[in-house]
């Protein structure tokens, strides 16, 4: 642990901003199930060999009494085992609330943080997903932030639609 | 009353570890989670020595003598213990953040020898057994057993206070956090036996689920000169590992060995 977290204030070094913004994009599919609950979804960025570097956005029951929504975010394995465990929920600007169905738009400003410190390089955008009484999904896609342009997507099987990343130069 | 369902317990410990690995029957904790978050954890437990695992259908596991390390190193409680016909069940809950360890341990000694004829059993401490088996008893036999069975379980970030070795009977040394397990991932443990490395110990470990498949799929490993193994998991879920050695450091110099085993379950994760 202490290495991934060292690793990710490296990653996170004060180097000068590139400037720009980073969209992504989030589909939430609709599904036909009996009991329907909008999914936990956590949304980080990695390293190619797959160490933490920042948390974009972590989305879950947010509204719950006593902040009891916090109960189930293990069940998004990966993220709590990189970064979850190791903070303490609520996160300004980190938690908020689930998505609904559909095409999710979310951006990030180069010039704020968690991008400001991201040096130029290879990275993955990963997106985690895991809903009650149904199943779990884990989406990576890579992208390059370097101060060009980028689009890339992939697309989930079950619990994920579309994942988009657009690096806006 | 006490010290009588002590004995008991005892006397069920010495069977089991001394009978060896003849024996069939697995002794075993199930926790109803190893990793959590939230505000409020509670995991429950089902406790049982049974031929499968993990599933009640022989006789439960007695709960004397079980223990909980809070994540500070503090004693905690295992709440609303019960035992039924096949197994035993308690709770924890999981007011510090960290790393818990729960832990049935004990040791003790098992003596037979004949009088008038007949065989005599008695089980024990070092201490009571100069005063109760006769010193001049016919065809005297003494074993020593040590017995340790436990799991670990994770608030929060794990921490590794209580994965810190008791020095008593055979222990794990876990490298890898037992609370970060994941399925197609090299875990690596130690082996102590006294707080020492217990080398060329066979390790077993067996995927839960046995039930529903023909394959026991048994895995078995030996300790290398300083008590180091791994174990690569196949696929997610509730493992049994189980080690047991013998050596001749006996508290009673009648006791002609010693055993100690080492039990624990393990959670492993999907990626």
């Amino acid at each position: 642990m202490r290495t991934l977290l060292s690793l990710s204030m490296t990653g996170l070094a004060v180097t000068p901003a590139l400037a720009g913004e980073l969209a992504v994009t989030v589909e939430i599919p609709k599904l036909e199930v009996a009991e329907y609950h909008r999914p936990y979804v956590a949304a980080w960025i990695e390293t190619p060999d797959q160490q933490f570097v920042a948390n974009l956005t972590v989305r879950y029951d947010v509204k719950m009494r006593d902040n009891e929504g916090t109960k189930w975010l293990k069940d998004m394995r990966q993220w709590w085992r990189r970064s979850g465990r190791d903070l303490t929920m609520p996160v300004d600007g980190v938690s908020a609330p689930t998505l609904p169905v559909g095409e999710n738009r979310l951006s990030w400003d180069g010039a704020k943080a968690p991008l400001n410190g991201l040096k130029p390089g290879s990275y993955a955008l990963v997106v985690e997903a895991a809903r009650e009484v149904g199943g779990r999904e884990l989406i990576r896609v890579p992208f390059d932030w370097n101060g060009k342009p980028v689009k890339a997507e992939a697309k989930g099987e079950t619990e994920l639609g579309r994942i988009a990343v657009e690096v806006k130069g | 009353m006490k010290s009588l369902l002590t004995r008991a317990t005892l006397a069920l410990t010495l069977a089991i570890s001394i009978a060896g690995p003849a024996a069939a029957h697995r002794q075993w904790m199930l926790p109803s989670a190893t990793v959590l978050s939230g505000q409020d954890p509670w995991i429950t437990v089902d406790a049982a020595v049974s031929n499968d695992l993990f599933y009640f259908e022989h006789v439960p596991l007695r709960l004397d003598g079980l223990a909980v390390t809070n994540p500070d190193g503090s004693a905690g409680t295992a709440e609303n213990q019960a035992t039924g016909k096949y197994r035993s069940t308690f709770d924890v809950h999981l007011t510090q953040p960290g790393t818990y360890k729960v832990a049935l341990a004990s040791a003790g000694i098992m003596a037979s020898w004949e009088e008038n004829g007949q065989r005599k059993r008695w089980r024990g401490t070092a201490e009571t057994f100069a005063k109760e088996v006769p010193a001049n008893a016919e065809k005297l036999q003494v074993t020593e057993g040590a017995r340790r069975l436990e799991f670990f379980a994770t608030s929060g970030k794990p921490t590794d206070t209580v994965l810190k070795p008791t020095g008593k009977g055979l222990e794990l040394s876990p490298v890898t956090h037992p609370n970060d397990l994941f399925a197609g991932e090299k875990a690596s443990f130690k082996l102590l036996l006294d707080g020492k490395p217990a080398p060329e110990v066979e390790v077993t470990v067996i995927p839960g689920g046995i039930r529903y498949r023909n394959d026991l799929g048994e895995m078995k490993v030996k300790t290398d000169k300083d008590g180091a193994f791994t174990i690569t998991w196949p696929t997610p879920g509730m493992y049994w590992m189980t080690a047991q050695t013998e050596d001749k450091k006996t508290t009673v110099p009648q006791a002609n060995k010693r055993s100690a085993s080492y039990t624990a379950t393990f959670e492993v994760l999907a990626q």
